[in-house]
């Protein structure tokens, strides 16, 4: 299979005053892919993301997205709602950002707000109770079930989103992000709190949506058993820098990256098994 | 009284159980408390007699202000384990089931909506009521129209709006100047004041789309004062603190509610065949405002269950998330404002028309600040709860006009009382704007 690149990130460089969280920063995510993103705490991982997401403006850098259909587009000048709603890049966060006061159904209706707000010709269909909107209504709760479905909370589908177990929370924001039917669902840890079964459950549901629904995923994850299971490709980054970039086993052997994680200080302190360089580990 | 039994008691719930001698103490605290606040208090009295000032000790009423608070903080703790004690008798796995999920709706509100709106319906024809009490009725449905508007704002959305009023008062002012400078009837001016309400809350909105809860409260605060100093300094435009008097009164579609005809229309009692009455105009008012607040509530209603409605409770719940899903922040807030501004708006033109006559007097922050001690009161989104806390915090000191001196007392003590049993309002469980089942599987 040939990759087409989705998200082309280009000299991503983002300072806060003095601090450089990510210091030009260049990869490539590719379509029906599943790119991971690691790094020690602090490596500016989720910086990345909010970048990406409209929630910071980079200081230098193009972030250039290209979906299958329509037109591209440069993230980094395109404003911060616009992301989700135009280019259709969806996002968790890595502390739950649920709409923990309403339903699990209603946080999964509010996600599809742009489709359902042209259906009710902005509010004024809805009000009058129009038959064009109800049906556009219909087809969002359809959405809305086959994404309980997935993740298994159809039976909590009226139950407060703030209620649900944790786990279920994350699998919530996900199936959320889904409903607005983006080209390119970025997870900020994901696995975060999960227990050994839920995390193995997620890395199905990962795969299910790659398979299923064509998307690019980008991942932020600390959790190494689901990074090596189900990434295609891993970028590693380190203080801001990148590391790494590559597969999952060439970035597992790249010496460099077991320098950043073991924190040993040269290649003489390294064992010999580990500091053997692989082949084609670094760009 | 024994002690409770904590040991017998699930270890979930130990911390409900305080033993009796423990309650004790507190009480003793209590009440040592009290007496040492009362005595500068109630413990001093200063005598003005012929020889001049002199100092009366009345430290009796000290101790029975410390008894008082003794027995009443024993009483209350006494209650309250008796309660924890009933509860922890349920099965947890009960107790979870309703605090988690929601079973269907509860039709006792429903009902009691519709009792509500059938006992207004026929408010003024009951036996025992008066020109007096629909009176009240009318003042009351006011408040509990603007609670109902502001709930869109705050209740809905989010966005703590301490400046509500103004745009009640814009309401208001719209009426009177443009059916003085222009002689437009008051069916022509309520949608234009609610329209120039709408805008204003736009235009206040736009500065404040950044700004979030105590910020948002002292810029909105600020809006409501400036509206006001504007309204009493322009003088040659809205007639400063004097106000505008003999605004038109309302017609009954063009039959005017006097004795006589006037400019050759016949007025409403004659073009019915009736005695003329002064009765007719104020059950004709309260009936006006009953349809304006039904509206202001069917439409709260409604919108909720539609997209904007249900971005706006987003909105409340976390505006970052709002954002990641594509929802334009600026267009959601706006709106709120603005329909929210609409309602105060069709209100103030409804009290311009009732009063006859406004000033800026009408439209001060206590206005604001009753109008939203409703909504929080309420229960945050709750429409009966609106209804509940408008009847408490404007009717009940209306009706109990005779004892003005008690009339704070009484409210700061409802206040204090509702805050400490429940502090989400009178009505807070929240009912969710769609459920699974309702949209039918063999639609298609």
């Amino acid at each position: 299979m040939s990759r087409a690149p989705l998200l082309t990130v280009e000299h991503l460089t983002m300072r806060f005053g003095g601090l450089t969280a990510v210091n030009d920063l260049s990869f490539t995510a590719y379509r029906n892919e599943i790119t991971a993103i690691i790094g020690p705490n602090g490596a500016g991982k989720t910086t990345v993301f909010n970048c990406l997401t409209g929630f910071y403006k980079p200081s230098v850098g193009r972030l250039t997205l290209t979906p299958a259909h329509g037109k591209s587009f440069l993230l980094e000048r395109t404003e911060g709602f616009r992301i989700a709603k135009d280019a259709r890049v969806a996002r968790t966060f890595q502390n739950i950002r649920l709409f923990s006061g309403m339903s699990v159904l209603e946080n999964l209706v509010v996600a599809q707000h742009n489709a359902l707000m042209k259906a009710s010709a902005y509010s004024l269909a809805g009000l009058f109770g129009l038959p064009g909107y109800r049906k556009a209504e219909r087809q969002a709760v359809e959405i809305a079930r086959y994404w309980l479905d997935k993740v298994g909370l159809t039976a909590h589908a009226d139950w407060s989103a703030g209620n649900l177990p944790y786990g279920s929370q994350r699998r919530l924001e996900i199936a959320r992000a889904m409903c607005t039917q983006p080209v390119l669902l970025c997870l900020d840890e994901p696995a975060a709190g999960l227990n050994p079964k839920e995390s193995l459950e997620l890395n199905t549901l990962l795969r299910d949506i790659r398979k299923e629904h064509g998307i690019g995923i980008l991942l932020i994850e600390h959790d190494m058993s689901v990074v090596m299971q189900i990434s295609d490709h891993v970028v590693v980054l380190d203080h801001g820098a990148p590391l790494s970039d590559g597969s999952p086993e060439q970035v597992r052997n790249d010496p460099a990256v077991i320098r950043a994680y073991l924190g040993a200080a040269d290649d003489e302190d390294l064992p010999p098994e580990i500091a053997v360089p692989a082949a084609g580990g670094t760009h | 009284m024994t002690t409770p039994p904590a040991a017998a008691a699930p270890a979930l719930h130990h911390h409900h159980h305080v033993s009796l001698s423990h309650m004790v103490k507190d009480s003793i605290a209590a009440g040592l408390l009290a007496a040492l606040l009362a005595l500068p208090l109630l413990g001093f009295h200063l005598l003005d007699s012929a020889q001049g000032l002199h100092l009366d000790t009345r430290f009796p009423l000290v101790l029975w202000a410390g008894l008082i608070v003794f027995g009443g903080r024993l009483g209350l703790s006494l209650a309250g384990a008796a309660i924890a004690r009933r509860m922890s008798h349920q099965p947890a796995t009960a107790a979870e089931n309703v605090s988690a999920a929601p079973a269907k709706p509860k039709p006792i509100r429903k009902i009691a909506g519709w009792i509500m709106v059938a006992v207004a319906l026929v408010l003024p024809f009951l036996p025992f009521s008066d020109r007096n009490l629909v009176d009240k009725a009318t003042l009351l449905l006011i408040y509990v129209m603007l609670g109902w508007g502001l709930n869109i704002v705050v209740g809905l959305a989010g966005l703590l709006d301490l400046g509500y009023v103004a745009f009640y008062a814009v309401g208001a002012y719209s009426y009177a100047l443009l059916s003085q400078y222009f002689g437009l009837n008051f069916w022509v001016c309520l949608p234009l004041a609610g329209l120039l309400s709408a805008s204003f809350g736009m235009a206040l909105g736009f500065p404040v789309l950044r700004l979030r809860g105590d910020y948002l409260a002292i810029v909105t605060l600020g809006f409501g004062e400036i509206i006001r100093v504007i309204l009493l300094n322009w003088q040659d435009f809205t007639g400063g603190p004097n106000g505008i008097a003999s605004i038109k009164r309302p017609s009954f579609f063009g039959l005017p509610f006097t004795a006589v005809s006037m400019d050759g229309q016949p007025s409403f009692a004659q073009f019915f065949g009736l005695d003329f009455s002064p009765d007719h105009r104020i059950i004709f008012l309260y009936y006006l405002i009953l349809v304006l607040a039904l509206a202001t509530n069917l439409f709260t209603l409604r919108i909720r269950k539609l997209p904007i409605g249900r971005a706006w409770e987003a909105l409340r719940e976390d505006e970052t998330a709002c954002r990641s899903l594509g929802i334009n922040p600026t267009k959601t807030k706006l709106s709120a404002f603005a329909i929210g501004a609409m309602f105060a708006g069709f209100a103030g033109s409804f009290f311009a028309t009732r009063q006859g006559f406004i000033s800026p007097e009408s439209f001060t922050f206590i206005e604001s600040a009753i109008i939203l001690a409703i909504v929080v009161l309420g229960g945050m989104g709750s429409q009966i709860g609106i209804v509940l806390a408008a009847i408490l915090l404007v009717g009940l000191p209306e009706w109990f006009r005779d004892l003005q001196l008690y009339r704070m007392l009484a409210f700061g003590g409802a206040m204090v009382l509702i805050m400490l049993w429940r502090p989400r309002g009178l009505l807070s469980s929240r009912e969710p704007t769609i459920r699974l089942g309702d949209a039918p599987e063999a639609a298609e």
